[in-house]
């Protein structure tokens, strides 16, 4: 269980001024801290602006950059935009699948590690196929290239 | 330093010349998406380790010299647009692009461009023979008219002084100072622009909508650059590479529209427009461009960045709104329309990036310039991205109506490898058209004709190994997982189509399906409420009016004459381009494979699973999907 450091939480609402219409940066900051939304982070928010966890909830799982399950070290995006699917994305995002020995659905990898997720445009379409680990954007992306790739972070941490 | 009058602006901007005048010469590293994942920072680090090691003076800010001419300035700047040769570094004054250059490159172009005036041959960009050093002579570039792209990669893309410098803002002070409210309004009306965010409402119109609420004590102009579609990039591109200009045109429309708050919404996947844009602000604040007494003219209007955070239909404006006011981005009924009672139930103006780009030159350069541009009814430029299976991916701008087949095979060089297939117009939304729309003008009118639309300008370029229906299927689960959910057509409709396509792809689909699909896309199109759902089964209307052939041949034949639907695909050796090397029928996990060395290897197409290991490791791309 991620522990939530409540003081934290309470600077950011200051920052926004408890305003519900700040819900959706207010969350994005607690995202960035903690990687997700912890469940009692949000109930504290949801107390503290007079709103209903419902609510919050509702717009937590309405956006897709919100998560609320904890994700791995290092979250990688393959994007699937037009420009990339054309270019063969799906292949890339198999082998990653494969190397990883995650299953479309998981949220993270059994070592910790990694966190797959599929993206619609990531705004590098002359580059296609690309991911982005941890925002680090990948160009031009080969089921070779993604092997690899992986190969080299599971080295990195093993160092 | 606040600039409070209209001769301070002036004062301020030769001040900015002469310093941008001091650079003897300029290394301008491209500083877009496409080019700083290509590692173009890292360049960029080095120009500036390499000139100070060598003693060049070097300015990475303008900067006051006495003696005037010897530094040699340093930028990163805004995307090129011809994103598949980068990173890009382009010199001036020379006009020199040096194309896919890498750290190791930087030594030398200092030697030879910076410190000599030499060209660097092998990097520049060639085609079909000769090689062409300036940028603008490179056909790419040369066949187009840039406007709302205008400085896009000339400037520093984080630098306020030398937007300035090049005439920044002169139009926020005309707006100011020379005209009325209602002056703006009328000059952008005459001038025909048109909202490119894709629906192409006249803009002029929507600015009076907005103005007319005299009494309204708070009026919003909205920004939208929640660019969603896949595979179009244009307003990632104006925001990061000039931000100052989009930022300019907000505020002359908050000016004509009577608004003292506005907000830029920005796709949360593109981190480097929004630190770009909060700079912009930031440096406008300083400089009182934004803020309380803008230039001293007593007028006020803040700005601020609303970061999304993912979801496509915040694209639409109703949606957009309920998303700022901190709610789940669903659709509101209209009417009320926006410049009515849009965000927080007051009257809002929400405009396209481009949009806004476009209006300090209607501004400065007239209605009557602008409207020279294009056709009639549809004057101007758009920005449209270049993508998919083409020679010159990238960003374009051109005259509206200018024709298919100029921007594909003339400015995009045509496809990459195969044959031309169709083009993907507007996104998920959009409609293909094909070999026989080459010469199909787009423009709105033009393109509603036929029932398409330009959208937000992405045009996705698809080859003959692209499955038609395949790609619809691709645009329906996009769709599936954007819809929000208000409309029951929508939510349920499409994940049925979808259903029903991945069906067909795995070769168990039945004729009726195709009249089912026809059915189910009216229906959905019929009873949603946003244009997500009214437009999300365009791509099997227009698949199944262009490409029928297709759909019959994987329900009928049970083939996929692109060779993409795997369940329909038999692995096969070309004997011709096969040289026996044996290394498919090792790599095959399920023995498959058989042949003599050096001598032509066939499949048995029994024992195959299509895993296509084959086709991976085949040294002579002899291996097929047939």
């Amino acid at each position: 269980m991620t522990k939530v450091d409540f003081k934290l939480i309470d600077s950011i609402l200051e920052k926004y001024g408890c305003d519900k219409s700040k819900i959706i940066p207010i969350m994005q900051e607690i995202q960035a801290e903690y990687k997700f939304l912890p469940e009692a982070a949000l109930m504290y928010v949801a107390d503290k602006i007079g709103e209903t966890y419902a609510e919050l909830y509702g717009v937590a799982t309405f956006y897709k950059d919100f998560s609320l399950n904890e994700k791995g070290k290092y979250v990688i995006k393959v994007c699937n935009g037009t420009a990339c699917h054309v270019r063969k994305s799906d292949d890339v995002q198999e082998a990653l699948y494969e190397i990883t020995g995650m299953k479309p659905g998981d949220y993270i990898s059994a070592d910790g590690l990694f966190t797959i997720e599929r993206v619609a445009c990531l705004g590098a379409c002359g580059l296609a196929p690309v991911c982005t680990v941890n925002g680090v954007v990948h160009p031009q992306m080969t089921p070779d290239k993604m092997r690899a790739l992986i190969m080299d972070l599971r080295e990195a941490e093993r160092s | 330093m606040k600039i409070q009058s209209r001769q301070m602006l002036e004062d301020f901007r030769a001040e900015s010349l002469k310093k941008l005048n001091c650079q003897s010469k300029q290394i301008l590293v491209c500083g877009g998406s496409g080019c700083v994942a290509g590692g173009s920072l890292k360049i960029y680090d080095k120009f500036r380790e390499l000139m100070e090691r060598k003693g060049i003076k070097v300015d990475v800010i303008l900067q006051d010299h006495v003696d005037h001419g010897d530094a040699v300035g340093l930028k990163k700047s805004g995307c090129h647009g011809f994103c598949e040769i980068g990173p890009l570094v382009r010199i001036e004054p020379a006009g020199l692009l040096y194309i896919k250059c890498k750290v190791e490159d930087c030594e030398e172009i200092i030697e030879e461009s910076i410190l000599g005036d030499n060209v660097i041959d092998r990097l520049v960009y060639h085609d079909n023979g000769r090689s062409y050093s300036r940028q603008e002579d490179i056909p790419f570039y040369k066949q187009q008219t840039r406007v709302a792209l205008t400085n896009c990669g000339r400037i520093d893309a984080e630098s306020i002084e030398e937007y300035i410098a090049v005439g920044g803002y002169s139009a926020l002070s005309k707006a100011l100072f020379d005209m009325s409210p209602d002056d703006i309004i009328n000059e952008v009306t005459e001038s025909g622009l048109r909202g490119r965010g894709g629906a192409g409402f006249p803009t002029g119109k929507k600015w009076a909508q907005v103005a007319a609420h005299k009494d309204a004590p708070v009026k919003y102009i909205v920004c939208n650059g929640d660019e969603g579609d896949p595979g179009a990039f244009m307003d990632c591109s104006v925001m990061e590479g000039n931000p100052h200009k989009m930022i300019e045109g907000i505020i002359i429309a908050a000016i004509a529209c009577g608004s003292t708050e506005g907000y830029i919404y920005v796709r949360a996947e593109y981190p480097l427009a929004v630190l770009r844009l909060q700079k912009a602000i930031e440096d406008a604040e300083a400089y009182g461009i934004l803020g309380d007494d803008i230039l001293g003219s007593g007028k006020s209007f803040n700005l601020q960045i609303c970061k999304g955070a993912g979801a496509f239909v915040c694209g639409e404006g109703t949606a957009m709104q309920e998303s700022i006011e901190g709610k789940r981005g669903m659709p509101r009924t209209k009417p009320p329309r926006s410049v009515d009672k849009g965000l927080f139930d007051a009257p809002t103006s929400l405009n396209n990036v481009e949009t806004f780009a476009n209006v300090p030159d209607i501004i400065n350069k007239g209605a009557k310039w602008y409207s020279s541009i294009g056709t009639e009814g549809n004057s101007g430029t758009k920005v449209f991205s270049l993508a998919g299976n083409i020679k010159n991916t990238g960003l374009i701008e051109v005259p509206m109506g200018t024709t298919l087949r100029e921007i594909v095979f003339n400015i995009g060089g045509g496809v990459k490898s195969g044959n031309f297939k169709a083009v993907q117009i507007g996104g998920p939304a959009g409609c293909c058209l094909t070999e026989d729309h080459l010469d199909l003008p787009l423009d709105f009118d033009s393109t509603k004709k036929i029932g398409a639309i330009i959208g937000s300008g992405g045009l996705v370029v698809m080859g003959d190994d692209t499955c038609m229906v395949e790609i619809a299927r691709f645009f329906m689960s996009f769709s599936t997982n954007e819809s929000c959910g208000k409309c029951t057509t929508c939510r349920e409709g499409i994940p049925k189509i979808q259903e029903i396509l991945e069906r067909i792809t795995h070769g168990t689909g039945e004729l009726e399906d195709i009249d089912m699909l026809q059915e189910l896309s009216a229906v959905v199109k019929t009873c949603s409420l946003c244009g997500l759902g009214k437009n999300a089964t365009n791509p099997v209307v227009s698949t199944l009016k262009y490409f029928k052939d297709e759909y019959i041949a994987h329900v009928k034949d049970k083939k996929c004459p692109a060779g993409v639907c795997r369940s329909l695909c038999t692995m096969w050796i070309d004997p011709i381009k096969c040289i026996g090397c044996t290394k498919c029928a090792r790599n095959c996990p399920v023995g498959a494979i058989t042949g003599q060395l050096r001598k032509p290897h066939t499949i048995d197409v029994e024992k195959c699973i299509k895993c296509r290991e084959c086709k991976v490791g085949c040294p002579k791309h002899a291996i097929k999907e047939v």
